[in-house]
Order: C-alpha cells, then structure tokens, then sequence
C-alpha cells in the first residue's frame, strides 16, 4: 500500500500545474449558465486548448487519438484541474466520457475516424438519448423503434431528461430493432445527427429552475445504417460498456471539489457565528471524515484499475452510493450554516443543494445501485 | 502511486486467517463464550508468528514491519472476534518484556476502560493508571472490563489498531448477513431475494468498504485527522454492520447461541475506547479551519 507518487507521476503534475498556471488567466469570463450557446462554445474553447496542449482524451486509448494516461495520471490530472479552478467538462460530457470510449471501443476504423478527432479537438458535441418516458431504471424496455429502410433505419419514438440536448450535434441513440426478442436482445446503438430532419428538441427545466435537459422526439428519422456502432440488436452489450465508464472516474473532480466547500463552509461559520455550536462543529467533521474516505477510495479504485487494467468495476457502485448520499449531505450542512440565507437563491451554495438532489437520481438511482451491489458483488440472488 | 495490498500484505493477511480459523474458528469461539478465560497457548502462538513483534524492528528481534501490516493482522483478529488485550500487548512490544514473543499479556487503560485487568500480566502505561479499578460486568461475555476514575490520554496508533478490528467487524458481519440471506427461505425463496433484505446488505458492504479506504491510508500516512477519520467510519461500519447482520438473522440473531449479538457487543466495547466519537469529530473539525 503506498500513497506516494512516482517521480514521473510527479513530474506530469508539475507540467500540468504549471500550464494550467500559463492559460486559465487567458480564459474568456465564464458564460451565465442560462445561455446555453454561449456555454457551449466556452466548453468547447477550453477543450480546443486542451487539445492543443496534448491534454486532450488524455484516458483515451492512444490509437483512438487519446493519450493513453495512466489512471493514476487521469486521477492527477482533475485533481490539478479542480484545485486550479479550471473549467469543467461542461458540454463534453457524453462525448469524452461516454460516447467517445464506446466508439473507441466498439466502433469501426472509418465511424472511429469520422467521431473521435473532432470530440477530442472540441468541435463536436454529443449527447446521451437512452432514458425515455416509459424506460429509467428499466432501460432495456425502452420503445423508441427502428425499422429498417435500406441503407437507412427510420427512427420512431421519444427520449427524456437528455442533458446537453439543445447544443449537440451527435446523440448516441438507443432504439429497439427487434421488437420480438427479448428486451436486452433487441437493442441497437446508433449515432443520431441532431439536425436530421423529423428531430425536435424540447427544453425541460429542473427544479433548480434552468433548462438542463430535454424532451428528444423522433418521428420517422432517418439515420444512415453506417451510424451503427455494433451490431444490429447488440446494443445492450455496447451501451454497458459505456454506462461502467459513466460509473467509474466520473467524480474525482467533484470530490476535490467537495473537500473545499467543506472548507469554505468551516470559515464561513467561524464568521457567520455558527461554529459556536458544537452540533455543527461535529456534523462538519464528520463529513470531512467522508470526505477523506473518499477521496481515498477513489485513489484505490484508480490504483485497482491500474493494476487490473480497463474497465472500471462496479465497484463505481459503491463509490456512487456513498458519494452521491455525502454531496447531499454536505450542501444540507451548507444550509446549516447558512440558515435563513440558504432560501436565497442568490447565495452561494443554495443552487448547488438544489442540484445535489439529482444526484442519487441520474445514472442509475440509488435503489438500482443497491441492486447492483447486492446481485453483482454479493452475489445475492436477482428478485422481482 | 499503488494504493492496492502488496503480494506480502496479502500474503500476511492469508496466513493470519488461516492460523485464526484453525486455532479459533467457530467451535472455539463458543467454548470461549462458555468458558471465559484468555488462552495462553493460543496467545504464544500469537507472538511466535509475530503479531505482537509486528512492527518492532528487525535488530530489536521484531518482525520490522509497519502500520499497513499491522492494520491487516488487526483486520484478521477482529473478523475472528479474537480475544484479549491485543492493541495495549501490541504497543507494549519491546517495552514490556514478554509482550513481543506473547508470553506475558498486556494491558493498559484505555478512556475510561480498562480490558482484561484481572488476566493480565502488566498494566502498560503511567503508573498507578489502573489503581483502584472497579469491575463492571462486561456487556461483551469475551471481554471483562473495569472501571477506572481518569481516563487516559488517547493514543492515535492504538485507534487506528482498534478502527482495524472494527473494520473487520464490519466486513464480517457483513458476510454473515449475506450468508444467511442466501439460505434461509421464507415465501419460498431465499431472503435475500428481497429487496429491503438485498438493501441492508449492499450499505454494509458500501460502509465497510468506505471505511476500508480511510483504515488503510491512515495506516500509510499515521496522520492523526486520517486516523480520527478512519476510527469515525470504522466504528461505524462494525456497529451499524453487526446490528443490520442482526436484522437480517431475525430471531435467530437474538439469541446467545448464535455469533451475531459477539459482534455487536465487541464493536460497541471497542467503540468506547479512546476519546470516543466526539473528540474525533472535533479534531476533523478542527482541521477544516486549521
Ligand atoms: C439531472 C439528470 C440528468 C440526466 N441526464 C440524462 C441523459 O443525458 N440521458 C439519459 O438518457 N438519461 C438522463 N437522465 C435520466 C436518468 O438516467 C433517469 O432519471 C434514471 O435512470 C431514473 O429513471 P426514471 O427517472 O425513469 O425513474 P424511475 O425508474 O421511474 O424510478 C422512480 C423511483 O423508483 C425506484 N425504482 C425503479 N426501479 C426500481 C427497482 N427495480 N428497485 C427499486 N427501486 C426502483 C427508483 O430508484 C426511483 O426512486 C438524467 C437524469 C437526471 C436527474
């Protein structure tokens, strides 16, 4: 068991510090988060730099155009991103984290040619349409047909909640191309143009009042069969390789993150007067033991991946639960702290504590991540 | 960085579970119950394979191994609710004559408690700490306790030892609710088909598992706030870990004759040792506008 960085591991720090030093003070303001062209073209800017700098798919295998990082460096690397206050991934969310290392993985020489460089290069932006009205926790009961027409499928049918909508070019799409198989057997994964005609874009706005996500409906769609990643009807077995991405290193940033919130929150109630209550004293160590946890769990499970190599576990799950259940936690604290001023929109914090709440929510609930847990580590069996 | 147990930590680890499963598997641990006592044999045999030695360097005789090992020998020894004073004759190891080879057992005061006075050879630490201490009748039947009027100062490595114990508490609890569950069938299927059944079990292995990240860094860094970190997660895990496993045994988890309840009992002695959850709250606390 060591804790220590390698001197190579190190210098790559150091390297990176010391550019992120150079270029974040060249940064344009940031846009405000309602005016979603604008953030897309702030997201993908700090992406083009990203690219220009070689920090571009720097987990991405090295043949799909990536860096093929350690995950020990990936690990450093948005520890250093976040300390610095660089920008987040933003709109490139579903194309570097899960669109792009599916396609790397499943797609074709030419589909890895035409999708990857411009994810990378911060030109193209995707989206993630799999969760529909009747298909959540249930995915594989998703309806949205697709019926073969040539060279072509004509694409039927509606996705909800998909992030990022409103700016993406590509939506990595989940149809169903064999209605009489059995739910997981007749799914096909497909790259959606936003642009094709028979796509309409319906903004829907969270509880925290801005439009996140959006309704995606298809009406007689066509979408080239070349678009196909994987075979026809093996799109289950495709998408899974992209959820246990979604489940892995997606939150490292986030928990350097937590842990200055915590901070900032400690001060702030040693001026606001709050920290004369030892109740809150004590709830405020215990998440900083969270925390800590955390933050160590997560170097374990990036040593674990290092060590087994590829794809990360459902030990995310784990990770998830516990995760998921401190960042709520930690900005119900916040309004501790806070008091009266946690019902003001306009002070820091009360917006995140709004958008904690999605977090035992999206990319699997935290029922389904017991599941998960129960069936697939404890080996308990399946129930209905 | 290679924050994974080495092929000797897992090596470490596996001889200690078979060596505690031979020498004290489930039929031992019920005679103990019945006939408590500590056993001196079993306590040699400790020290010839270096438990107590672990961390004493190599030229004093030691095993000259550090922290993390220790912490996995402790995780063993709580999984197997293995009795005695382990941490204070652990710490007493080239202090104390005899700690070391396990021929002599040591105890110390801990918080307000002190474990095993009555078996003990030496009490380890100031002099005159355990003068006068009473005995209360130990709430854990393997482990007798008395009572003393000023508590000790807290000592950081004899927690992480103890968030180690607690830790495998944890992980076994969670095995046994897990075993059970599988087997016992009621509305013809196993329990553990359940949902609310299947839930219980995936938080005791997500706080366990929490709690495993934070013991072995703490272990890596000796830090104190790691440590105060470790021990929060650790005690918890144990102590919410056995009561779940307790749920999930129904009545049969109720009963003496099952393990479940030794569990509990032990996490919730280990839980009062040192300056319990509230110093350690502080301290993390404290760390956060340091
Ligand atoms: C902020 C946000 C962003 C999102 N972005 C996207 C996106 O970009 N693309 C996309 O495709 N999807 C996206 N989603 C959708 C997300 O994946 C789904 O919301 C999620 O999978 C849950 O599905 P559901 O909303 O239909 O809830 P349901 O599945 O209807 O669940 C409702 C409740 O029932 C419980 N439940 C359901 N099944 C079980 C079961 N078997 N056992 C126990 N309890 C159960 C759930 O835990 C939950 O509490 C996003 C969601 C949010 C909140």
């Amino acid at each position: 068991m060591d804790l220590a960085y390698t001197p190579e591991e190190e210098e790559f720090r150091a390297r990176l510090r010391e550019w992120l030093a150079k270029v974040l003070p060249t940064l344009p303001p940031k846009p405000s988060p309602d005016d979603w062209p604008a953030r897309r073209s702030y997201d993908l800017g700090w992406q083009r730099m990203l690219h220009d700098a070689g920090y571009a798919g720097l987990h991405w295998p090295v043949d799909a155009g990536g860096q093929g990082a350690t995950p020990t460096q990936h690990l450093i690397y948005l520890e250093e991103t976040e300390n610095a206050g660089a920008p987040y991934v933003g709109a490139g969310f579903v194309g570097l984290l899960h669109a792009g290392p599916t396609i790397a993985a499943e797609g074709s020489a030419e589909q890895r040619a035409r999708w990857l460089p411009p994810i990378l290069r911060g030109e193209e932006v995707w989206c993630q349409g799999f969760s529909e009205p009747d298909a959540g926790s249930d995915l594989a009961a998703l309806r949205t047909r697709a019926r073969r027409d040539g060279d072509a499928y004509v694409v039927s049918g509606s996705k909800i909640w998909t992030s990022h909508a409103e700016v993406a070019d590509w939506c990595e799409l989940l149809v169903r191309t064999d209605p009489s198989a059995q739910k997981h057997r007749g799914i096909t994964w497909l790259a959606l143009p936003m642009d094709a005609p028979g796509v309409t874009v319906r903004p829907l706005r969270t509880l925290a009042g801005s439009a996140e996500f959006a309704e995606v409906f298809l009406d007689d769609v066509r979408v080239p069969v070349a678009n196909r990643v994987g075979d026809e009807n093996d799109g289950w077995r495709v998408t899974m390789v992209t959820l246990s991405f979604e489940r892995g290193t997606a939150f490292v940033g986030e928990v350097v993150a937590c842990r200055r919130v915590l901070g900032e929150l400690a001060r702030t109630a040693r001026r606001n007067g709050r920290w004369d209550d030892p109740a809150l004293r004590r709830r405020l160590g215990r998440l900083n033991a969270e925390f800590r946890a955390l933050w160590r769990l997560t170097q374990w499970n990036v040593s674990e991946a290092e060590t087994g190599g590829g794809v990360p576990g459902v030990g995310g799950s784990v990770f998830k639960l516990s995760y998921s259940h401190a960042r709520q936690e930690l900005y119900d604290a916040a309004a501790d702290v806070l008091g009266p001023e946690s019902l003001d929109l306009d002070r820091p914090w009360v917006l995140d504590r709004l958008s904690s709440l999605s977090y035992t929510i999206a990319a699997g609930t935290s029922q389904i991540q017991r599941n998960i847990v129960a069936e697939r580590i404890l080996g308990l069996p399946k129930g209905r | 960085m290679r924050f994974q147990l080495t092929a000797d930590q897992r090596a470490l680890r596996d001889v200690l579970r078979g060596l505690l499963t031979r020498r004290f598997g489930g039929a031992a641990l019920r005679a103990a119950v019945d006939a408590p006592g500590l056993d001196r044999a079993l306590w040699r045999e400790l020290g010839d394979v270096g438990f107590f030695a672990l961390r004493l360097p190599e030229a004093d005789g030691g095993v000259g191994l550090g922290l993390p090992e220790a912490v996995l020998a402790f995780e063993e020894a709580g999984r197997a609710l293995l009795p005695g004073p382990l941490v204070a004759t652990h710490l007493a190891a080239g202090v104390v004559p005899g700690a070391a080879g396990g021929e002599a057992v040591v105890t110390a005061v801990d918080g307000r408690l002190v474990e095993w006075l009555a078996e003990a050879d030496v009490v380890h630490g100031e002099a005159g700490a355990a003068a006068g201490a009473v005995p209360l009748r130990s709430v854990d039947p393997l482990t007798p306790l008395h009572r003393v009027a000023a508590p000790a100062p807290a000592d950081p490595v004899a927690s992480l030892l103890t968030a180690a114990e607690q830790l495998g508490t944890a992980t076994r609890a969670c095995e046994l609710a897990v075993q059970h569950a599988r087997t016992r069938e009621q509305f013809g299927q196993p329990i553990g088909a359940f949902q609310a059944v299947k839930h219980l079990c995936a938080q005791m292995l997500v706080r366990a598992e929490v709690a495993r990240a934070a013991v072995y860094a703490a272990a890596v860094t000796a830090d104190p706030v790691d440590i105060a970190a470790a021990r929060l997660l650790a005690d918890e895990a144990a102590e919410r870990g056995a009561r779940d496993c307790l749920q999930v045994h129904g009545g049969m988890g109720f009963t003496w004759e099952s393990e479940v309840h030794l569990h509990l009992k032990r996490a919730w002695v280990r839980a009062q040792r040192g300056g319990g959850s509230t110093e350690s709250e502080e301290l993390l606390a404290a760390d956060l506008v340091a």
